[in-house]
């Protein structure tokens, strides 16, 4: 299992000041600053982030460094972002990636299709 | 659109210190780079380290802090978090397509220099897809960037990241539970005959004593002469399993991390159609370049492990070389005086590698996997499969990709590339050069449509 040497600094009683938290699949992750996606999920202890189109494995991020595209998930509607590049921003709501992606109809400056 | 002498792409020891050169010489200068901070990999998150992490990764990690902020300080133009896509020339000139997140934009250059560094070689075993299995690398990343660490780690490979890596783990006060070298029992032996010369490079075997030494004393069990390795697990690694001299050993974990070495990144010379090299005791084709760091394609230049691996002190000489003849052809009078200088630098701080290279040869069970080993983890082929299609007559990377998709998958060959030049070879029986590699082609990675429709040019 992994862990964090230093305890996620935690979000203020402030409103504006939430720390950085973001929506897994319907559960709350903590963000440390400098996190990316991949990062914050494998820490927070989530051990798949994808099955594959061709057998429908299990899978997760590999390389972290931008490569392997093991990590390709949806994040904010957008699937096939690579989880290990995006860096984590307070609410976003990511899903795992089951097979081969849904055809972003929402996604990109126009609004889609 | 804005034109400038060099491009650097890359941000790491490389392209930082070829910037930071080049600017002081007096060329307008732009650094692209796909991360958000500058220090590529090895010295990734260097400008946020605490002292504690800094204590943690050691002094060698330590030095790019300086590197950095020279590179901030020069007056380059930066770009993070950009991905360079495409390249073309034009009238003398290089056009790059950039992704920036926020759409694509075009920029030009009269000269290029690809400092995007290394990638770890493929390590094709058994069980190397299941969740739970990373890179070295990856392990250590989240050590840079993120402070984390894997309890119940298995270390397993061949290379001195891997030991690097089990003794910065030990100073975070988590332990690797095993480090496991695949490859033959008899490494040391088979690198003896190339000591003397590395004695030169005397600072790496005294850094490389010192991590067995910690690995020794925090009683981390160091297994060698590995074969047969995979991991067990079914929808998650819970184990190792690998022999010894006939005897089979299992070791419990959660976390695998699996490295033999690395590699150049062929992925943007290769786009570029620069001639590569195969570099027998490197095994790994290497871009092919003047005794100035240029390629056979006239004004692209690489620096860094991208020219052939040689580590971040190499890395930041060669950047430097690479700035200064391009000052030179540029026409800055003297630009090439302090060439001759950092040559006998780079060729102490190479001392060493023919040693490492040897002593750290990649194990050939991972270069010849087993049948039912997946090899392209993209599109799940197998090496059975890819055996089967060469004797039925793809005779390279390039038609595996029509008869099984392998390398078609979202990491366009980035993974596998290197294991398929491998295998394709043995079951040849040819040299990796005559196998060859996959043709890089734009996009260098994929892009929403969107972006292509909407480039702006400025």
């Amino acid at each position: 299992m992994l862990k964090r040497l230093e305890p996620v600094p935690a979000g203020g009683a402030d409103k504006e000041d939430e720390g950085l938290e973001f929506d897994f699949e319907g559960t709350r992750i903590s963000a440390a600053p400098g996190d990316t996606v991949a990062a914050a999920l494998m820490l927070a202890g989530i051990r798949t982030t994808r099955s594959t189109p061709a057998s429908g494995a299990s899978r997760a991020p590999y390389c972290l460094m931008g490569s392997c595209f093991e990590c390709l998930m949806e994040i904010d509607g957008v699937p096939n972002r690579q989880a290990c590049m995006v860096a984590v921003r307070p609410g976003m709501v990511v899903r795992r990636q089951a097979g081969a992606a849904r055809l972003a109809l929402t996604g990109g400056p126009e609004g889609g299709l | 659109m804005k034109q400038y002498q060099l491009a650097v792409i890359g941000a790491g020891p490389a392209g930082m210190a070829a910037a930071t050169e080049a600017s002081r010489q007096g060329l307008s200068v732009i650094v692209l780079d796909e991360q958000a901070q500058p220090g590529g990999q090895i010295y990734r998150a260097i400008e946020q380290a605490s002292p504690q992490r800094l204590a943690v990764l050691g002094a060698d990690y330590a030095k790019g802090s300086a590197l950095a902020a020279g590179f901030r300080a020069s007056g380059a133009d930066y770009l993070p978090s950009t991905l360079l896509w495409n390249a073309e020339r034009k009238d003398g000139h290089f056009l790059l397509d950039l992704s920036t997140g926020a759409g694509s934009r075009r920029i030009s250059a009269s000269r290029l220099l690809v400092a995007t560094g290394a990638v770890e070689r493929p390590v094709p075993v058994p069980g190397w897809t299941l969740p739970g299995v990373t890179t070295a690398g990856a392990l250590q990343i989240l050590l840079k960037a993120h402070g984390g660490v894997a309890q119940s780690a298995v270390l397993a490979g061949a290379g001195p990241l891997l030991l690097l890596l089990a003794q910065q783990m030990i100073a975070a006060g988590v332990a690797p539970r095993a480090v496991v070298e695949i490859g033959p029992a008899n490494r040391l032996r088979r690198a003896l005959p190339f000591l003397p010369r590395a004695l030169a490079g005397w600072r790496y075997l005294v850094k490389g004593a010192g991590m067995l030494r910690a690995l020794r004393q925090a009683g981390v069990a160091w297994y060698q002469g590995a074969s047969g390795f995979w991991i067990e697990g079914s929808g998650e690694a819970t184990a190792v399993h690998f022999e010894i001299a006939g005897e089979a050993h299992r070791i419990e974990c959660s976390q695998v991390a699996l490295h033999m070495g690395v590699v150049p990144n062929p992925q943007l010379t290769r786009m570029l159609r620069c001639e590569h090299d195969w570099h027998p005791t490197q095994q790994a084709f290497v871009p092919r370049t003047d005794v100035f760091f240029e390629t056979s394609e006239a004004g692209v230049f690489v620096a860094g492990d991208g020219a052939g691996i040689g580590g971040a002190a190499s890395a930041v000489l060669r950047g430097q070389l690479v700035a200064l003849r391009i000052a030179a052809l540029e026409g800055v009078r003297g630009a090439e005086a302090r060439i001759p200088a950092i040559r006998r630098r780079l060729k102490r701080d190479a001392a060493v590698r023919p040693f490492l290279e040897a002593l750290y040869a990649p194990a050939e069970e991972v270069l010849n996997p087993t049948d039912t080993t997946l090899v392209c983890r993209c599109e799940e082929v197998t090496a059975g499969a890819i055996r089967q299609a060469v004797a039925g007559g793809a005779p390279g990377p390039n038609q595996l990709k029509a008869f099984l998709r392998c390398g078609m998958g979202p990491c366009q060959g980035r993974t596998c590339g290197p294991a398929v030049t491998a295998l394709v070879a043995r079951t040849r029986g040819v040299s990796e050069a005559e196998a060859g590699y996959f043709r890089v082609r734009p996009p260098l990675k994929p892009l929403p449509l969107s972006e292509l429709a909407d480039i702006a040019e400025d």
